[in-house]
């Protein structure tokens, strides 16, 4: 047992899951791996390659020894496979085969099925690290170029968590769904990623934080879904995952808290109450309130779509087979089989919003997206006290799930962020003054100026509270490599 | 009067709301409302599991209470309550508290976080006084000497004596007291004390003395340790504590002590041994004493302690750094006396200390899981319950 906690780091790709024991997959995944490293290289820019970064590294999977900080260049990187420890006589949380004890092997009937849920998640992980290449370049601070790499480093791991589960349990098949991992591209015209919100770029640091907020967080929801899948490797994998993602959040959550921290304290420094005074903001140097309530507009909104349609027998199919549960299934008190539960679903009947009961087992998406909502809102409300505590009339909102959608019974209607539906041409009229138009994103790039001296930030952000590992205010994050 | 107790707490400000922590709290002693992420003050043991996983640093933050906070007070926090006032030395009987303010109990509870879980004192062990003199009313204590221990340019290690006068400053042994540097550090505020172990038993080095000696290595960039190695006969330094109260001594004559350290980890079983050399001179086979170093020149106290007889203390030195030698850690010796320590794992009697550098932890964990596996226990199991009987401690940083 103890040497499924600790990583071993014997074999090429440090892991807890016995590596050097099992040759096939061991050698899969070291066929895997150049293709690994090309990727990185190619993609994140050379002198960040060779900088030293003060990285979070595992050497154990259980808590204490889970976070280890200390200077590493990121392509020597411990990327590796880790699982959360087996637990004993574990069940299948919830569907048809409920209370079975849980699958080590993959079950014949649901192969393909959990196949496009590992390649769907796995997807996403590189997806990200793609739109944020070049946001090293223009990096408010070295303590958030750290961050930056440490989510970027994770989410690379997390390529390596689904390749694992592809290689292992997926033959032949899961081997070349491997590959095109690596293959697709984000944004790519011949092969993009699979999922739209991978393929928008993250052009500044705004958007980078509204994204590791907003859209990592529905990784989070999906991650907590497939923790509880009766398919344990894939439960194990993702519950390690999920005490990954926590930074990622957190990286999000300060991150637009310092951003709207530093416009109101400019604001009261200079005078000036009005948050819609945007041009004399603006020439302040930091970013206005209603702008960056656009920014969440859309990286919300884009989110939103990540959940799929309300109503849908895929995700009925996977939670009746036990392959991906509900938000914190295990904290749930019903049959967790669902067979004659309704769940309230927002519908549109004749252009109006209404609530209809559904069954429970085919509205599994939709109450994740509630639950996303829920979870979302919260940090919102904490911004809004930052906001309040500067005596600044204005509250930042989560506009209404019918806003800006693709997917979904809302899809491409003209509702506005309030959930009223316009015609289309009042809609595009008035649809910049929601979403960032060309001159606020031009506006935002033009703040973006690197910041290099330890302890020091760009003039738009504030400073963190607290240190990553409790570092004081001027440690050097980041050696940068001076070519 | 409730007696203080410490409550583990989580800042609502920094919080981000992951609820990472409450997925590894193995026994649920952490939940959430819609606002806040709070620690059921009945549940929680101190075993720490949450401190690395949160991404924040919100969740290392305590109080000491004479009434907990209840989940429902937590739920409505918009931030942290500030630390109750104590009156200096209100804890003059047991609490179960290691200190009364905030950042010294961090630093204890970290400190011991080695012993996967809330340390609890021997139960014959006599009852520590904690807090006498805080940041606010130091105690100025004079110093009576400073000499150096090691033979080694890069080990400059110093045991030094320091006089309280008429102030009372009672310690234990296995106690800390902290040290404040004179000066200001970067940001131009008061250094904050810097924690050491006494490493002279209750009644003074010399005894019926009101002195106590420290025992510290002097670190390259490190302004306390500087600061104290420096220090000149008749220097006058401000000083706060006492410190800790289960890292210690079991007053019990039957104990039997296996002390396990490395470098200046050493400075409580000097204590330890003087107190029973003191109280006890004829009792033989009590004490083991495991200590690491690098060569003999730079462990502390090498010669004075070949002098002990080894009826009275067992001593075995390893070294890690010896030409033509193979390198021998603590952990090494722990597997050649297996036998022994099997013995004293089962004992009622039997108790195990453990102080020094953090990084011996590992090895000594390793060689306890080997011990315990040979006869059919589960290490953890084992360190959990001597634990909770005050036999296990660890202190280290």
């Amino acid at each position: 047992m103890a040497e499924l906690v600790n990583v071993e780091y014997d074999t090429l790709i440090p892991n807890n899951v016995g590596l050097s024991k099992d040759r096939r997959v061991q050698k899969a995944l070291e066929k895997w791996h150049p293709g690994y490293i090309n990727w990185w290289n190619d993609l994140i820019p050379r002198e960040f390659q060779e900088s030293l970064v003060y990285l979070r590294t595992t050497v154990s999977v259980d808590p204490k020894g889970w976070a280890k900080f200390d200077y590493v260049k990121m392509p020597e990187y411990r990327w590796g496979i880790l699982l959360a420890p087996e637990v004993e006589g574990r069940t299948i949380p919830c569907g048809e085969h409920m209370g079975d004890l849980a699958w080590q092997e993959v079950p014949g009937e649901y192969r393909a099925l959990l196949q496009r849920l590992i390649v769907i998640q796995g997807d996403t992980e590189p997806g990200s690290v793609e739109q944020q290449r070049f946001l090293g370049k223009t990096a408010p601070s070295l303590y958030d170029m750290r961050n930056l790499f440490q989510v970027n480093v994770e989410e690379g791991r997390h390529l390596w968590a689904m390749v694992y589960l592809l290689q292992k349990y997926f033959g032949r098949n899961g081997r070349e769904e491997a590959d095109d991992l690596l293959r697709r591209s984000s944004g790519s015209e011949e092969a993009p990623r699979m999922l739209g919100a991978f393929n928008e770029e993250t052009p500044d640091w705004l958007s980078f934080f509204m994204f590791t907020y907003f859209t990592d967080r529905d990784g989070k929801m999906q991650l907590e879904s497939l923790a509880q899948s009766g398919f344990d490797p894939m439960s194990r994998t993702c519950r390690f995952m999920l005490t990954e993602e926590a930074h990622h959040m957190f990286v999000g959550e300060t991150g637009v808290g310092r951003v709207i921290e530093r416009t109101c304290q400019v604001m009261k420094e200079n005078g000036i109450e009005d948050p819609y005074d945007v041009d004399k903001i603006r020439a302040l140097g930091v970013i206005d309130l209603p702008t960056i309530q656009k920014k969440l507009n859309m990286h919300y909104t884009l989110s939103l779509d990540l959940f799929g349609q309300e109503v849908s027998t895929n995700a009925a199919n996977a939670f009746n087979a036990g392959i991906k549960g509900r938000y914190m299934e295990h904290r749930l008190t019903d049959d967790h089989k669902l067979t004659d539960a309704t769940y309230p679903v927002t519908q549109l009947e004749n252009d109006a919003i209404v609530l209809k009961d559904m069954p429970a087992l085919t509205a599994v998406n939709m109450r994740l997206r509630d639950d996303y909502r829920r979870d979302a809102s919260g940090g919102v409300g904490r911004w809004n006290k930052l906001i309040a505590k500067h005596g600044i009339q204005f509250e930042m909102v989560l506009p209404h799930e019918a806003f800006n959608r693709e997917i979904g019974v809302f899809a491409k209607k003209p509702f506005d962020p309030d959930g009223k539906l316009l015609g289309q041409t009042e809609y595009d009229e008035r649809v910049g003054d929601w979403l960032p138009n060309k001159a606020d994103g031009d506006f935002i790039a033009s703040l973006m100026v690197p910041c290099t001296e330890p302890g020091e930030y760009a003039g738009w952000i504030s400073p963190p509270k607290i240190g990553i590992d409790n570092k004081p205010g001027d440690f050097e994050y980041v050696k940068l490599h001076m070519a | 009067m409730q007696t203080p107790a410490k409550q583990h707490l989580i800042d609502p400000e920094i919080c981000i709301r992951c609820y990472t922590c409450e997925m590894n709290c193995p026994i649920e002693a952490i939940t959430h409302n819609d606002d806040n992420v709070v620690v059921d003050f009945d549940i929680c043991n101190f075993c720490m599991d949450c401190i690395p996983v949160c991404p924040t640093g919100s969740i290392d933050n305590w109080r000491v209470v004479t009434n907990p906070y209840t989940l429902d007070e937590q739920f409505e926090w918009m931030e942290l309550p500030p630390q109750e006032e104590f009156a200096a030395g209100a804890a003059e009987e047991t609490t179960g508290l290691e200190a009364l303010d905030d950042e010294i109990s961090k630093l204890l509870a970290e400190a011991h976080a080695g012993a996967g879980g809330k340390a609890k004192a021997p139960a014959s062990a006599s009852k520590a006084s904690i807090n006498l003199h805080s940041i606010g009313k130091p105690a100025e204590m004079v110093v009576q000497g400073n000499f150096r221990l090691t033979d080694d340019p890069n080990h400059d290690v110093r045991h030094i004596i320091l006089d309280a006068g008429s102030l009372p400053f009672p310690v234990l042994e296995g106690q800390s007291i902290g040290i404040i540097a004179p000066g200001t550090n970067a940001e131009g505020s008061a250094h904050l004390p810097r924690l050491y172990s006494i490493s002279s038993p209750r009644d003074g080095e010399r005894p019926n003395y009101n002195n106590l000696s420290l025992t510290v290595k002097r670190e390259i960039d490190g302004v306390c340790s500087n600061y104290v190695c420096d220090l000149q006969k008749g220097d006058k330094v401000q000083v706060t504590g006492p410190f800790g109260s289960t890292f210690l001594l079991p007053s019990d004559p039957d104990a039997k002590l296996l002390m396990i350290c490395t470098g200046t980890g050493s400075a409580p079983f000097r204590a330890f041994t003087m107190r029973r050399q003191r109280v006890d001179p004829d009792a033989q086979n009590a004490m083991t004493l495991v200590f690491g170093a690098r060569t003999p020149q730079s462990l502390p106290y090498f010669g004075p302690l070949n002098k002990v007889p080894d009826t009275q203390l067992k001593k075995h030195m390893v070294f890690s750094r010896i030409e033509g030698q193979p390198k021998r850690y603590v952990q090494d010796q722990l597997r050649e006396m297996e036998d022994d320590i099997a013995g004293l794992l089962q004992d009622p009697n039997g108790y195990i200390y453990v102080c020094g550098l953090r990084a011996m932890e590992e090895g000594v964990e390793a060689a306890m899981t080997t011990i315990a596996e040979s006869f059919g226990q589960q290490w953890h199991a084992v360190r959990d319950a001597m634990r909770e009987d005050g036999r296990y401690h660890v202190e280290t940083y």
